[in-house]
């Protein structure tokens, strides 16, 4: 037979001795406290505070306090781009350089319809561990393999999944390059939002290779090379690559490209088709 | 001299033979998350010790004076976790305001031992084991030892794996497991020899 007392003297001495600790904490903390930099809560504020880690710290705190030491330059925050950057030098008084506006670009096309799966994968649904299992389901080994990992982990929920490949939505997109990071086919780029002409393919195979896997693929033709007056494209192992600092938009290279590997794009660029319901699918983790 | 021996077999015992991460495996949870260099690997190890110590010194007389007076010797394990858990966030506050740059250098270990079940086992083991005050002090340091040995020996071995060629299917956590596994199964030939050091 349990006695209650017992169990009365149990609590009593647990809750006791917790009480104890806790106004000894409490007393602790008073006398020791030490106060927060000022200035690392000036810097904080003028930061978004998505966390997102662009900058190469840990979070937005961790930033803030790498600034304030003088240790970071204080243009690094991409999410906050002009904005946070001229609030900092305003208040650090020194000129910094705004960062560029970038935006993530999904270098594949390869959808439903131009390419296809050269097996059914069925195991756990992320493109990494997919990428691994002879470099994923997909015809062709360089292109998206739509499992979604870029858009689980896109802070800003810009990323979603139509027709088998990832896109972006560059409106929301902060520019942070967690999701070129993430991709396990490295085909996710930051690409400059004022750039007009993207590749829209990684295949680095012979054309003939490559137009085998998928109707889509940039074929290493040297068209958009030609075609191009201002020197800006090169083709490089069977891919056309396009240099931003160059480009001025002019079309002349989506015009030529046989396969539409290269596509002319106005950013804020949403893909068509896209409701806000297909972000659901995949929430932030 | 009895007393001195005593000392050393319970020291030696603790460091070599039931080393807690390699025999016992308490404390994996830093062994595996914190060895990758070796100076971090030695300042966790070091807090963990001197956590240890503290943990002991404040549980062996809760313990013996408190619980045990009143016939709840069986709460020692909730009372344990409140007090070590409230004694390491006070160690922190003190440190931060005390000593800087000892609190920049543990600082990101520290929170992390609040919930460490190898200062919890110490504690609780130190009480199973019947041992008086000054043989839970010692046994508590030559466990903390015991860690910091660990973990300098298996970030040793983690820089030697980062710089080899591994089979794809093996990097990563995978080699770093079987890693310590082979370093558990070397520790178990200490096994029988603190006891017969001095017969």
């Amino acid at each position: 037979m349990i006695n209650p007392m017992d169990i009365v003297i149990a609590l009593g001495v647990v809750a006791g001795v917790a009480l104890l600790l806790g106004v000894l904490l409490a007393i602790v903390s008073r006398c020791f406290a030490v106060e927060d930099d000022t200035m690392v809560k000036n810097v904080r504020a003028c930061l978004p505070g998505v966390n997102c880690g662009a900058c190469g710290y840990k979070g937005c705190d961790d930033y803030a306090a790498a600034v304030a030491s003088g240790e970071a330059k204080p243009n690094l925050c991409i999410p906050g781009a002009a904005m946070a950057a001229e609030e900092l030098s305003a208040l650090l008084g020194i000129e910094v350089e705004a960062p560029a506006d970038m935006v993530a670009y999904v270098h594949c096309n390869g959808n439903c319809e131009a390419t296809f799966k050269k097996a059914n994968y069925a195991g756990i649904s992320t493109c990494r561990a997919a990428s691994m299992l002879y470099a994923g389901p997909d015809a062709c080994r360089f292109g998206c393999i739509g499992l979604g990992d870029c858009a689980k982990a896109c802070p800003s929920e810009a990323i979603c999944m139509k027709d088998g490949i990832a896109h972006v939505d560059t409106e929301r997109c902060l520019g942070c390059g967690l999701c070129q990071t993430i991709c396990p086919k490295h085909i996710i780029s930051m690409v400059p939002q004022e750039t007009e002409a993207v590749v829209a393919c990684s295949n680095t195979e012979k054309g003939a290779d490559a137009r085998k896997v998928c109707k889509n693929a940039c074929i290493g033709c040297r068209k958009c090379e030609k075609a191009c007056p201002y020197g800006t494209i090169t083709v490089l192992n069977n891919l056309a690559k396009i240099d931003y600092d160059k480009c001025t938009g002019c079309g002349a290279c989506a015009e030529v490209c046989p396969t539409g590997a290269i596509r002319r794009v106005i950013f804020p660029d949403i893909p068509e088709g896209v409701s806000p319901e297909d972000l659901v699918a995949f929430p932030n983790d | 001299m009895e007393l001195f021996k005593s000392l050393i077999v319970i020291l030696l015992s603790s460091v070599l033979v039931n080393n807690y991460v390699l025999s016992r495996f308490l404390g994996i949870c830093p062994f595996l998350g914190v060895s990758k260099k070796l100076d971090q690997a030695t300042g966790m190890g070091i807090a963990v010790t001197a956590v240890m110590l503290l943990a002991t010194a404040v549980t062996w007389p809760i313990q013996k004076l408190l619980l045990e007076k009143i016939g709840l010797g069986y709460m020692q394990t909730i009372v344990f976790i409140l007090v070590i858990a409230a004694l390491v966030q006070m160690l922190e506050l003190l440190l931060k305001k005390t000593s800087p740059s000892l609190h920049k250098g543990l600082g990101v270990y520290l929170p992390l031992i609040t919930t460490n079940c190898a200062v919890l086992g110490v504690a609780i083991n130190n009480i199973n084991d019947g041992y008086d005050f000054l043989q839970s002090m010692v046994s508590a340091l030559g466990v903390g030892l015991g860690f910091l040995l660990a973990m300098v020996l298996f970030s040793g071995l983690r820089a030697r794996i980062d710089e080899t060629n591994i089979p794809k299917p093996f990097r990563g956590l995978a080699i770093t497991l079987i890693a310590a596994s082979f370093i558990s199964l070397a520790f178990m030939g200490f096994a029988g020899i603190v006891d017969t050091l001095f017969a």
